[in-house]
């Protein structure tokens, strides 16, 4: 039981379609005049061309006409809520509630071209222009390659070991399973002109001012590096975690039954991170998960596929709780007291009621903002993310931001691909005039 | 009750679904199996003269499919039948024996001498078969040698090797037609006039089914190389039709008897092709797709069509739909249909929009008050049908008749009366 709990971590949630399958998908669509899908897209993917050309057998010319849009295509087949996106949009859905496995056909296609280990993109001739770009994740690697692709020097700097940001660190072991992050990475880095360099961050190894020094433009796609607590929890408790950390740490450890998460484990918040912590904790053996959200289960910002993956993986989902206090016991989390919450018009109010569950572990996955570093700056903020416009101009006119770092960002990989993708663009005009 | 029983030629059968000569009806065993199964006749795969012809030693089909392989033509480079004409007969013979009740037609086809075709018949006659039927169709191989579709094509062959069965057989003669021909009229009227009491149709039609790009070989592809195949199955269907209604209201022609063969795959499918003037019909692709087992569908399927519709036997319906296939100059120019698109079906895919503005008339919107909606311009349609054709949701858009008012394209006011081309004042033929 436990071993077979544990191969889930580390194996695919949806099994890649076979190339027959793909042929039958695919011409379920009915490629549509001026499609819905591609407008719910974030990158705007020609998808009925692409699956188009699935189904007549040209998954090279598929894989190009996703990646000319989202370099980040295969990522992003793996982790995008299509339901929400692209499949919502489906017409099929109108007549038989079944929209074409777009992600799927995605992963089919984008995997074709990855296993030819060569990207169909080349470095344009030379600019002598440079640009640095603040974080390598989602964000920060399209705009670096966008802009290689116009033939910019790039240099890309990332506080981590390694590049991808949450693809490497912050998503769930199933969703990319054998090393896919870091092969994604190779894959975009290949076409040339890109170097990337590691352990350096933001406002410690450098400042936004040498580099504007140093750089023709900038590009910030720092994510947001500070994770939030609700105040409640001030210094070390060995047993509360941020759920991005726990996260992070179960990604990187080689053997995944090395991390341990104890019997019970409370995950707080709503969001993907909140599912990702709590369907790996059933997964390494926990009997007793739950998801404490303090609204309504329709109000969760994860998907209602996160959500049944959760509930169908043993998880148990509880709402209209909001945290008062993590309960120590010799220094150790023994469990979390909780209010119950109800709503008044459009505000959350707490009932004065509490329960208390006991647990062994605790996971916060209450969002994150943006790190004090990345705040002082001075460029202009809203709402505590950096303010830029619809080409992901910052008040400074040398530099852009895109991502979760960005008051556009929307918490979302694709989000972020389609910012670095703009700013490059952008970029690149403005270096060009 | 409905009755399925069929009298083709005085050749009875309990139902009108025969095997086609081909694969199918080529051994005892195959035909056991389709008489145990329930198929109303066979035409036994096509005979020829000892020393028995051989085939290649390699693929004999070669496939077009739908994206999830469903078989929508398939083609063969096979030959008559490959076992000695003795073997052939004995079986025949003990069959027709076993199941006197199932109809029992020889295929042959031997060079066009006299004295062949009077020795083979004689044979046939001796095994107790029904009838023959003469391959002038096979458009492979044996065409090569002149026969097949080799006779087929020479409307004088027919005739002769018909009149030659008819002196040295008393059995009914069926002529196989090739559609591999201009105009099929010729080759039926000639059939006729040779004396053949039937004619069936159509034969394979001839098809180069697909080229491996990697080798550069046409498919089925024999050490590197490939010959044009017969093409048959549910793609062809429409062609065979088409022929079955031109012999069916040729007035020449009009009362010989059709078997319809070409594509039937369901019940539907025979019943279109009896309604266009086959009196049976014959399968072979569909079965072997599917195996034998779908005579079940058939039988019951026709059966079921036949008591909703009131028909109560075969003969009921059979021609129906013959008088009802007219020369185009002969279609009513003041029929007027325009398309309706039905909103609570639609699913917005816009296919009617884009093929109508590309490739039409501009007669269907792409939004109206900035949203996303088709709707169709009546001052632009001209009742085409592409949209109906395209559109993925059944029923959703429909053509409908305007009886009365102004036809917004012309604005012209409808006109009840009939009126066709060969009075219309644009005709240089006409007599204004």
């Amino acid at each position: 039981m436990q071993s077979e709990l544990i191969q889930k971590l580390t194996t695919d949630l949806h099994k890649p379609l076979s190339a027959h399958e793909a042929l039958v998908e695919s011409d379920r669509c009915y490629f549509c005049h001026d499609a819905p899908c591609i407008t719910a897209c974030p990158t705007g993917i020609d998808i009925p061309l692409f699956i188009r050309q699935i189904n007549t057998q040209n998954p090279l010319g598929s894989a190009k006409t996703i990646f000319d849009e989202n370099i980040f295509g295969g990522m992003c087949a793996r982790v995008c809520p299509t339901e929400t996106l692209c499949e919502q949009a489906c017409v099929r859905n109108t007549a038989e509630e079944k929209p074409v496995k777009i992600g799927e056909l995605q992963r089919f296609a984008t995997d074709t071209q990855m296993q030819t280990g060569k990207q169909p993109y080349s470095r344009g001739p030379a600019t002598n222009q440079s640009v640095a770009v603040v974080g390598a994740g989602p964000a920060g690697l399209s705009c670096a390659h966008r802009l290689a692709l116009k033939g910019h020097k790039v240099t890309v700097f990332d506080g981590l070991e390694k590049s991808g940001g949450l693809n490497e660190y912050g998503i769930a072991t199933y969703k990319t399973i054998d090393d896919f992050a870091q092969h994604e990475v190779e894959y975009i880095l290949s076409i040339g002109g890109i170097e990337v360099q590691h352990g350096k961050t933001l406002g410690k190894d450098f400042t936004l001012d040498s580099l504007k020094q140093d750089f023709d433009a900038v590009f910030l796609g720092i994510g947001l590096g500070n994770v939030n607590n609700a105040g409640l929890i001030s210094g070390d408790v060995s047993n509360v975690e941020n759920a991005v950390e726990f996260i992070a740490r179960l990604r990187q450890a080689q053997n995944k039954a090395d991390v341990s998460v104890g019997r019970r484990v409370i995950v707080i918040g709503g969001g993907m991170t909140a599912i990702d912590a709590a369907v790996q904790s059933r997964f390494l053996g926990a009997e007793d998960v739950s998801v404490i959200y303090r609204r309504s289960q329709s109000q969760m910002n994860a998907s209602d596929y996160e959500q049944s993956l959760a509930q169908t993986s043993g998880v148990l989902l509880r709402t209209h709780l909001q945290p008062r206090q993590i309960v120590l016991n010799n220094g150790v989390a023994s469990g979390v007291e909780f209010e119950y919450t109800r709503t008044d018009g459009d505000s959350l109010v707490g009932t004065g009621e509490t329960v208390t569950y006991e647990c062994d572990t605790v996971l916060l996955a209450i969002g994150q903002s943006l790190a004090e570093q990345a705040q002082q700056n001075g460029i202009t903020l809203s709402a505590n993310r950096i303010q830029v416009d619809d080409q992901q101009r910052t008040s400074d006119a040398n530099v852009w931001a895109g991502g979760d770092c960005a008051s556009n960002g929307e918490d979302l990989t694709v989000a972020a691909v389609q910012a670095g993708k703009l700013a490059a663009e952008s970029i690149h005009a403005t270096l060009s005039s | 009750m409905v009755d399925l029983s069929s009298n083709f030629l005085g050749i009875s059968s309990p139902n009108p679904f025969w095997l086609a000569s081909a694969p199918p009806t080529d051994k005892e065993i195959n035909v056991v199996r389709a008489f145990e199964a329930g198929w109303g006749g066979v035409v036994w795969k096509t005979l020829g003269e000892d020393p028995h012809i051989v085939n290649v030693n390699g693929p004999r089909y070669g496939a077009v499919y739908s994206s999830d392989r469903k078989l929508i033509g398939l083609n063969n480079i096979e030959l008559i039948t490959d076992r000695p004409l003795q073997t052939n007969l004995d079986e025949i013979k003990r069959v027709k024996r076993d199941w006197p009740d199932r109809a029992m037609v020889v295929s042959l086809m031997v060079p066009c001498e006299e004295n062949n075709w009077k020795d083979i018949v004689k044979k046939v006659e001796d095994t107790g078969a029904d009838g023959l039927e003469l391959n002038f169709g096979c458009p492979h191989g044996m065409s090569e040698r002149g026969m097949g579709s080799a006779v087929g094509q020479v409307p004088e062959y027919i005739q002769m090797v018909a009149a030659w069965c008819k002196q040295h057989s008393s059995l009914p003669v069926i002529v196989k037609l090739t559609p591999n021909i201009t105009d099929i009229r010729f080759p039926a009227r000639a059939a006729q006039a040779g004396g053949a009491d039937a004619v069936s149709l159509i034969n394979t039609i001839s098809s180069i089914v697909s080229v491996n790009l990697d080798t550069m070989s046409p498919e089925p592809s024999i050490d590197g190389w490939g010959s044009h195949g017969g093409y048959c199955g549910p793609a062809v269907k429409p062609i065979a039709m088409n022929m079955v209604a031109e012999i069916a209201r040729d007035p020449e022609t009009a009362e010989l008897p059709i078997s319809g063969i070409g594509g039937i795959t369901t019940w539907r499918d025979a019943a279109e092709f009896m309604s266009l003037g086959a009196s049976n019909v014959q399968v072979c692709t569909a079965a072997m797709t599917y195996g034998f087992k779908i005579i079940d569908e058939l039988t019951t399927g026709l059966a079921n069509w036949m008591e909703e519709a009131g028909y109560n036997k075969l003969d009921d319906f059979i021609g129906r739909a013959t008088p009802n296939v007219k020369d185009w100059q002969n279609l009513n120019l003041n029929y007027i249909a325009k398309a309706k698109i039905d909103q609570d079906l639609c699913i917005s895919c816009g296919r009617c929009h884009i093929v109508c503005e590309d490739t039409s008339h501009q007669a269907i919107t792409s939004s109206v008050n900035g949203a996303r909606r088709f709707e169709v311009i009546d001052e632009e349609c001209v009742g085409c049908n592409l949209c109906v054709s395209v559109c993925p949701v059944e029923n959703c858009i429909t053509m409908e008749q305007q009886t009365s008012g102004v036809d917004a394209r012309t604005g012209k006011p409808i006109n009840a009366n009939y009126e066709n081309w060969t009075t219309h004042p644009n005709n240089p033929a006409s007599a204004g």
